[in-house]
């Protein structure tokens, strides 16, 4: 079950409309690496998961990437949502425009639209745990290449703190799959 | 959305942050004694912000108890609020 709260977990400030800025954060709203990747993959994994503090974490998390997913959205929103149509032609977001207008929508930001392949859960927490840390990190790679090209300080702000994200999800999933590898050790009898 | 509305719905997104470090801490640390008072305290400080909040401006989650008309879904949505101000 879940309970809406009808407010963003961090502020959202933009400076300045950019479309192009907008095409590019899109990475993060429909890409491999992205928030909603991360949200699926996580709530998706909880199952298979065999101690309570691995379940409670993927849950948690994979909550938490939900509302990431929704910064990403209200990010690209503000990009575009006052954009003029000599602002949107020629640039990047042209092509995302003529076929969802100024809506955000879950494709990357070359154009591929999200796919659950970008994600597996393996049934196997071991397996599970060690994607998870690496998706962590994959995506503060790409906060790091967005932060770059952000010429938006409002913009930055955000990505900075999405970053932080996922340094503390690495951490907190490296420590679940210490507990679930002593969980598992403690089981086998020879 | 006034300064007063900003100011109250800033500081719950503060204090509901802190509560979202806490739980994850504590879903791999269930014993740390410390972080469990940390977060039982601002477990309460939310509860009386977002009561606060919801009776004066309208509901943040629909199990809240709401005058007519439906108080949930009064503007501005959280895509749509001017941190500005």
């Amino acid at each position: 079950m879940w309970i809406y709260e009808k407010r963003l977990q961090y502020p959202v400030r933009v400076d300045t409309t950019n479309p192009t800025l907008a095409a590019m954060i899109i990475e993060q709203f429909g890409g491999a690496d992205g928030e909603l990747s991360a949200g699926i993959r996580y709530l998706t994994q909880r199952w298979t998961m065999p101690t309570n503090q691995a379940k409670a974490l993927l849950t948690d998390i994979g909550t938490e990437e939900l509302a990431h997913w929704e910064i990403i959205g209200t990010l690209v929103w503000k990009l575009v949502k006052d954009a003029t149509i000599d602002q949107i032609k020629g640039t990047p977001f042209e092509a995302h425009f003529v076929n969802h207008g100024k809506s955000p929508f879950p494709h990357n930001a070359a154009g591929d639209a999200w796919s659950a392949k970008f994600i597996n859960s393996k049934g196997d927490p071991i397996a599970d745990l060690h994607e998870d840390m690496a998706a962590e990190q994959k995506a503060r790679a790409t906060y790091e290449w967005l932060i770059k090209i952000s010429d938006d300080p409002g913009v930055t702000d955000t990505l900075r703190f999405l970053r932080e994200r996922e340094i503390v999800h690495f951490q907190r999933f490296g420590e679940a799959l210490m507990i679930v590898q002593e969980e598992l050790n403690r089981k086998k009898y020879y | 959305m006034d300064r007063e509305q900003m100011a109250l719905l800033k500081e719950i997104m503060e204090v509901g942050f802190l509560l979202v470090e806490t739980n994850l801490y504590l879903d791999t640390h269930p014993e740390d004694e410390k972080a469990l008072r940390l977060h039982n305290t601002y477990s309460q400080r939310y509860d009386e912000l977002t009561s606060l909040y919801e009776a004066r401006y309208g509901l943040l989650t629909f199990t809240g108890k709401s005058g007519c008309p439906w108080s949930y879904i009064n503007g501005p949505w959280p895509w749509e609020v001017n941190f500005d101000i």
